[in-house]
């Protein structure tokens, strides 16, 4: 299979842009992106969005995007696979080099949820779900991880403070990184004591709204030797789905879908789980994350939050995650994550992570998730 | 007055809200002494229930208990003074919820606390002339008094419901006779468009409740030849205790045979409801072959009085859902701020 | 601000399960489907039929919603649960007429009708399914 590299990034940060619209925070990615790589065209752009036809009334992001970037004419699309919709649009653009049909394309995540409220971004999370069998019952995605997250800690009898960690490492590794929205330390204590969203979740365990936007040059090895930028290879996407609501599946506590994906996408890169150096996950909300390392077969089920206590999941652990902080600390513009995850993913395996550099990461596995599994997306990324 | 023929009712179904404010407890809010108080509390409807999720609730005891397939009704008759939509009918709602078929007539009436017993007339006479198998009769209401005004210490909300089909050994009950009296008495009152009904103070007392209830029993009694003897069980209309009480004093009749009949003491004014729970009540305890005088009284002003046998079924269908006395003790007292929060009252 | 409002053919057509808790269940493999569906989700059987789920269940866990979506802001706090029904589907849904502190795992519940949601601007009544406690006899 032909190689696809990745071959420059460009990031927003992530905050509540009030005096910046979709449009132009799509467009400041992309020519970031775009510069960093040394180009001035593609051969197409695919945009990752989820609610832009909400919130911003808007459709063809595509074309308003190509227009935005001077670039009318180029073909463009718009994909939606919820908050996976990142990796879905990667998907399409990777397919898009190897087949040969396009040797440089553009991947542009963008979410601007604060044109809406709080509360309408509770409502539009339920459309990740059968939204009329939730939405409409009043049952959000928050409520319905609460649901999960009293499953879990019924179950396996496991300690909520184990996964309220996750919060925690998230904030720890958003310090300094100048595009998160939340450069912060939180403490478990804090976490713990923040009023609930939906008990036993509390409101420190969850994102919050968020405005960002993520770009991603992607290309062809032949293409890649004609760029300066150093260099990642995208070893493998996979994406797989399951039942659109959690209750609905044989195990809730178990995400098939990422299982199914983690699975497909280590046997495409060739590798084992041992040699993933570094994970970022879908921390939606905290019980997600562990609901993620368990169900991907990193640890096994009811240990993820022991694994979290124990420190394994920090920078300096055996396996470090959220090494920018994460959905939680970083923030989660939907449509945009996965590009951010991919972005960061990227300055770990060239080298340009800063103060949260890891050492002798060789292999990063990106995971992604619509709702609470609907859908999952798994990229794993090489050292070119 | 008119003989029933051939109508008895099937299942029977009481449903009383979970909530319930002290009338002490309005009292407080508004200064009054807690000795003034007209009954001890009243039901209040969630912020979830209105007059129709209420009847539906009711009526699905009331097929229960009848033990018939719900697609056997062929009428849903909803009476009502609080009708969630001004314009849109509430049995429809009713009756597609208790997968009631749609070759049915749905009639929502309105006679203030008379309109249940307006849905069982309307019931019993199509039953009679073989218009339908079965007829679902319905009083429902979330009844509202205005904030300070001396109804809100007693309009309350709950529902009660009869499945009526045609006389047969196992029914529950068989009606009798039926007499109506109504005159145009401006007691109490609801414009288009008003929240709250206005009402003339102690008008409703005498010339009103008294007089159409009173004439409608005396007139039953006398055209059918019975006497207050001939019942075990009287039933009123309960815009609080003491009307009943004092009408039942009018009429000579003992006190033991009306206050079986008696829910406004707990629940409050249930307004369309109101006699029909009393009935829902009194048939959670009667005999085979007890008899029931059963009063309605509705502003504006009229009086429904009916004479209702206790049937051989009554026995085995009572049991097959909860009695009234379920929904007396499953109840949480709540203060005047969430009454206001649960009956919509506050407004910004 | 936007509205979040009742599409109202859609709320229509969603009547039967909301209501009644009337699905399509496969012929083929038993599996429930809360809406119509023309092939089974599990076996891809295409023989499936009306059927209504138990409106008796057992109450798996809860949780309490303390911010919610615009349509729903006024009836919070509220009480969410996973239900599984007696033929042993599971299902999320609102409960109603309780405080937390009644609620424990495994307990009888039972469906009821309540309001859902009012539209904002129509005023249109969405009602649908919750559940409760099971009433007890005294």
């Amino acid at each position: 299979m032909k190689k696809v590299l990745i071959a420059g990034y460009g990031l927003t940060k992530v905050e509540e842009h009030w005096d910046r619209s979709l449009e132009n925070l799509m467009a400041e990615s992309s020519l970031k992106a775009l510069e960093y790589a040394g180009l001035s065209r593609v051969d197409a752009v695919y945009v990752a969005n989820v609610y832009g036809e909400v919130l911003q009334e808007q459709a063809v992001l595509g074309s308003v995007l190509a227009e935005e970037l001077g670039m009318s004419g180029v073909q463009a699309y718009r994909i939606e696979a919820g908050a996976a919709s990142g990796i879905a649009a990667v998907k399409m653009a990777a397919n898009a080099i190897q087949s040969g049909e396009a040797n440089v394309v553009l991947v542009t995540g963008v979410e601007k949820l604060s044109d809406g409220t709080a509360e309408e971004h509770l409502a539009l999370t339920a459309m990740e779900e059968r939204e009329e069998y939730t939405g409409q019952m009043g049952v959000h995605q928050a409520a319905s991880a609460a649901l999960l997250y009293r499953l879990y800690l019924s179950r396996y009898g496991a300690r909520q403070d184990g996964i309220a960690q996750f919060a925690v490492i998230s904030h720890e590794n958003a310090v300094g990184v100048s595009h998160a929205q939340y450069p912060f330390k939180v403490g478990l204590d804090t976490v713990m004591k923040s009023p609930y969203l939906s008990e036993p979740l509390h409101r420190l365990e969850a994102t919050a709204v968020a405005d960002g936007s993520a770009a991603i040059i992607l290309c062809s090895e032949d293409f890649a030797a004609k760029l300066d930028p150093p260099k990642a290879r995208l070893a493998a996407c996979s994406l797989a789905t399951d039942y659109v609501t959690p209750f609905d599946r044989e195990d809730p506590l178990h995400f098939q879908a990422l299982a199914r994906a983690t699975h497909s996408a280590l046997e495409m890169a060739g590798v084992s789980r041992e040699q993933i150096g570094f994970l970022e996950l879908h921390d939606s909300f905290s019980i997600v994350a562990a609901l993620s390392l368990e169900s991907s077969g990193f640890f096994p089920r009811g240990k993820a939050g022991e694994a979290a206590l124990a420190g394994k999941l920090s920078l300096n652990g055996e396996l470090p995650i959220n090494t920018f902080g994460g959905l939680k600390a970083r923030g989660h513009p939907v449509g945009a994550t996965a590009i951010y995850q991919l972005a960061e993913a990227y300055l770990q395996l060239t080298h340009q992570a800063g103060k949260n550099q890891l050492d002798n990461a060789k292999h990063a596995m990106v995971q992604s998730l619509a709702g609470l599994g609907c859908a999952a997306a798994v990229c794993i990324l090489e050292e070119a | 007055m008119p003989q029933i023929r051939d109508a008895a009712i099937h299942g029977y179904g009481g449903y009383v809200p979970r909530l319930r404010i002290k009338a002490t407890e309005i009292a407080r809010i508004w200064g009054k002494e807690s000795g003034e108080v007209p009954i001890k509390e009243k039901a209040v409807a969630a912020i979830d229930e209105d007059a129709i999720t209420m009847a539906i609730e009711a009526s699905r005891y009331a097929i229960r208990r009848a033990g018939i397939d719900a697609a056997r009704i062929g009428a849903v008759h909803v009476g009502t003074e609080s009708k969630p939509y001004a314009v849109k009918p509430s049995g429809t709602i009713v009756a597609e919820a208790l997968g009631i078929g749609s070759n049915i007539t749905s009639a929502d009436y309105e006679f203030a606390c008379k309109a249940g017993t307006e849905a069982m007339q309307s019931i019993i006479a199509m039953v009679s002339a073989r218009r339908i198998e079965y007829g679902l009769a319905i009083g429902s209401d979330t009844a509202q008094g205005r904030p300070g005004d001396a109804l809100e210490y007693t309009a309350a909300s709950g529902a009660a419901a009869l499945v009526i089909g045609r006389e047969t050994r196992d029914a529950i009950a068989r009606f009798e006779y039926s007499v109506t009296y109504v005159t145009d008495t401006p007691d109490f009152w609801r414009r288009s468009y008003e929240r709250f009904p206005m009402h003339t103070s102690r008008f409703t007392g005498e010339p009103a409740y008294f007089k159409h209830t009173i004439t409608a029993v005396k007139n039953l009694l006398a055209e059918n030849g019975y006497s207050i003897n001939d019942f075990d069980y009287f039933i009123f209309h309960q815009p609080n205790v003491k009307f009943p009480l004092t009408a039942a004093k009018i009429l000579s009749i003992p006190l033991a045979k009306v206050e079986p009949g008696i829910v406004s003491d707990v629940v409050g004014n249930t307004y369309a409801a109101c006699s029909m729970l009393g009935l829902v009540k009194v048939l959670d305890i009667a005999k085979p072959g007890q008899r029931i005088l059963m009063t309605s009284f509705g502003s504006g002003a009229g009086s429904d009085s009916f004479v209702i046998t206790v049937g051989e079924g009554i026995e085995e269908k009572r049991e097959r859902a909860p009695p009234l006395a379920a929904f007396f003790s499953r109840k949480k007292t709540i203060d005047y701020g969430m009454y206001l929060k649960m009956r919509d009252k506050i407004r910004v | 601000m936007l509205e979040f409002g009742i599409r109202i053919p859609r709320y229509w057509r969603g009547k039967p399960f909301r209501y009644r808790l009337e699905g399509f269940r496969c012929e083929e493999c038993g599996e429930f489907h809360f809406s119509p569906r023309l092939v089974c989700r599990k076996c891809g059987g295409k023989r499936l039929r009306r059927d209504k789920l138990s409106e008796r269940g057992r109450l798996i866990c809860y949780t309490v919603v303390k911010s919610a979506s615009p349509s729903f802001e006024a009836y919070t706090p509220y009480i969410v649960g996973l239900i599984q029904t007696e033929d042993g589907t599971m299902i999320v849904g609102q409960l109603t007429d309780c405080d937390p502190e009644e609620l424990h795992e495994g307990m009888d519940v039972e469906a009821t009708i309540r309001r859902l949601q009012t539209d904002g601007e129509s005023r249109l009544i969405a009602y649908g399914y919750k559940f409760r406690p099971a009433i007890q006899r005294p």
